[in-house]
């Protein structure tokens, strides 16, 4: 039972990592239709852009201050990520309105290709650490419930928290302030958004922004935990079932969607993993969108797919 | 006045019905079958047969079978790798484990299993459609990549996890040099992309472009769309298959799950969009395009560093290889969206009027 639970927990924690890359594929697909097959080469960008500013800023500036390094290195990153939505937004998007998805998501494969070279142009290639100072040691909780105590780590814990508070800030963001309010109305309907004055073109840089800073927020939270490399852009591939499952429209289906299939990839990979040879977990979770598909085209929370002729 | 087709009168039912009913189009087609099998040969040393025109011309059937899933039904598809991973796999398997098995036999049968899994990974269609289905068909991708790395009957056994063939030979002719097999790749792309012409003029082929588009008049109009989509999985997972057996018999030599990554899939679906959907000629061009960027990017960057005094780091070189690359297609898709395809069709309209374009 402990074991079980344990296992449980560290798939809910790791869901909770995915669900952080799958809502930047949903803020970005609702706010402009886009599928936006960047965000792991987003991901993968600003965790570089992270861990290299906090590493050559104290050597520029002389300074030995490891917070205020961190926070320059986010101010710093945070604002290449603002500059990046400015970008796609002049110089791809807008001459892109209209086309069809495939088109678009072609387009984003390109960006993905551009973003993947210049990062490692400029930030070096080999594999970096963050640091932001989170601790690495696990802890028992629960000891007094079962014997043993259940073995939690507490860099997935505090990761949890951020990926919580991240959530908690995007829904006050989209609910209480004026600029999200208008967000919401673009994604209901673009022309109506349109028509009583919403400038589209700057909510698409907006909300790219947004998405880049999900992207960054997830980048130093992977980087930390398994050092910033090449293969960070895999993860935007396992975030691809979450958002599946919990429909491309819906931000709390990211995140229901996510912790989905954390649990389910370690509990497959725990309990079906031996019997079918082990490594199952990349492809399990595209096989449990699919059935999913097969009873929700939509997704658990997406909206109703409705065809008019 | 050059790609002029009035005065080409059509008076039987046998002249309507062929596959080029404009003569212009018939004698390009004659003469361009021509020109690859007589002169281009005489015109390449082995190195460009080998590391150019081979991988071109598989990936150009590769890229026709794409091109019917996602261009002529509009069912967009990132699993293509997958399929051409079945159809090298098994086409291994059926090679090595029958005594005496013919290489073209093998690799129609690598191109059946192919057809078998994509009907089984095509289902999900009849359901989902759009980006919901391009990432369901991932599924296809990332099992397949697992299936033939961690089951060991599909590599016969092999300790490595590559597997490699040898000994090409069809009815007496052995596949040795570049040449060879250059011929053989340039048969089976003329054989498959009239194949597929002829098919996508034909009922079939309309049923698809009708599902495409719109799926909900077309079945009201009395398609089936149950029929058309998967008979175009099928079709289309078939040639894609035997490219794959192809690659991987004829290109590679020896392989491992790694040649047919979703990278693969990934560079299947820039053929198709940078030649032009619903297009054969289209992915010919595309395949083209993406064959030799790279080779261009990388003769190119060296030099041009050299221009201005600088030597320029293999490492950066591969980096800004793929900048270059996305950003290329950035502003292809940007300035072309209909594919090199579309720019045929304009400079067909040109020579239709020139000199007297008024």
């Amino acid at each position: 039972m402990g074991f079980f639970l344990e296992t449980l927990l560290g798939g809910l924690m790791a869901g909770v990592l995915y669900s952080l890359v799958a809502l930047g594929f949903v803020l970005i697909f609702k706010a402009s239709g886009v599928f936006n097959f960047a965000q792991g080469a987003m991901v993968l960008f600003a965790a570089l852009s992270m861990a290299r500013f906090s590493e050559w800023l104290p050597l520029w500036l002389g300074f030995e201050n490891k917070v205020l390094a961190n926070l320059l290195a986010f101010a710093i990153s945070a604002a290449i990520m603002l500059a990046f939505a400015w970008l796609v937004e002049r110089y791809v998007l807008r001459h892109l309105v209209n086309q069809e998805g495939v088109t678009l998501l072609m387009a984003t494969l390109g960006i993905t290709y551009f973003l993947d070279g210049f990062g490692q142009t400029v930030f070096g290639s080999a594999v970096y650490k963050i640091d932001v100072g989170m601790p690495k040691e696990p802890v028992f909780i629960l000891d007094t419930v079962f014997e043993g105590g259940l073995l939690v780590n507490t860099e997935d814990l505090y990761a949890a928290l951020v990926a919580a508070a991240l959530v908690g800030l995007l829904m006050l963001f989209f609910q209480k302030t004026s600029t999200g309010r208008a967000l919401r109305a673009v994604a209901d309907d673009h022309q109506a958004a349109q028509s009583i004055g919403i400038p589209l073109d700057r909510m698409w840089v907006i909300v790219w922004f947004v998405a880049g800073i999900t992207a960054l927020v997830a980048g130093i939270i992977w980087g930390s935990k398994i050092g910033v490399q090449f293969s960070l852009t895999l993860v935007a591939l396992k975030a691809l079932p979450v958002i599946i499952i919990g429909g491309l429209t819906s931000v709390p289906g990211a995140i229901i969607g996510g912790l989905i299939i954390g649990v389910g990839e370690k509990l497959s990979e725990v309990y079906l993993g031996p019997a079918l040879g082990g490594g199952i977990e990349i492809w399990f979770s595209y096989v449990l969108a699919l059935f999913v598909l097969l009873v929700r085209p939509q997704g658990l929370f997406g909206e109703k797919i409705i065809d008019r002729v | 006045m050059i790609y002029r087709e009035n005065g080409q009168f059509r008076t039987n039912y046998r002249d309507d019905k062929q596959i080029f009913p404009i003569a212009q189009d018939r004698w390009f087609v004659i003469a361009a079958v021509a020109f690859a099998f007589l002169v281009v040969p005489f015109l390449f040393d082995d190195y460009v047969l080998k590391a150019i025109l081979v991988p071109f011309l598989i990936l150009s059937l590769a890229a026709i079978g794409v091109n019917v899933l996602v261009g002529y039904c509009g069912q967009i598809s990132l699993g293509s790798g997958a399929f051409m991973a079945v159809g090298a796999y098994m086409a291994y398997n059926m090679f090595v484990r029958f005594e005496g098995m013919p290489l073209i036999a093998a690799l129609l049968l690598g191109g059946f299993f192919a057809t078998v899994v994509g009907v089984v990974f095509g289902i999900p269609s009849l359901r989902v459609k759009g980006l919901y289905l391009a990432v369901a068909t991932l599924a296809a991708q990332f099992f397949c990549d697992w299936a033939f790395s961690r089951i060991p009957w599909f590599t016969n056994n092999s300790t490595s996890g590559s597997v490699a063939v040898g000994g090409l030979e069809i009815l007496g002719w052995s596949i040795n040099t570049p040449l060879d097999k250059y011929f053989l790749c340039l048969g089976f792309l003329v054989v498959f992309a009239l194949f597929t012409k002829n098919l996508v003029r034909g009922s079939v082929g309309r049923q698809w472009m009708a599902i495409r588009d719109m799926d909900v008049a077309a079945a009201v109009i009395g398609i089936r769309p149950v029929y058309a989509k998967l008979t175009a999985f099928a079709v289309s997972s078939f040639i894609i298959g035997v490219a794959g057996g192809l690659w991987g018999f004829i290109h590679l030599g020896a392989w491992e799950p790694l040649a047919f990554s979703i990278d693969r899939s990934f560079q299947l679906l820039f053929i198709v969009i940078i030649g032009g959907m619903g297009s054969i000629l289209g992915s010919i061009f595309g395949a083209a395009f993406i064959v030799i960027l790279p080779i261009f990017l990388n003769q190119f960057l060296p030099l041009l560093g050299g221009l201005v005094g600088l030597t320029i780091s293999t490492e950066v070189i591969s980096h800004s290889e793929f900048m270059i690359f996305g950003a290329l297609i950035v502003w292809f898709l940007i300035a072309e969206p209909h594919g090199l395809a579309k720019l045929w069709g304009i400079g067909k309209q040109k020579l239709r009027l020139w000199p007297f374009p008024h």
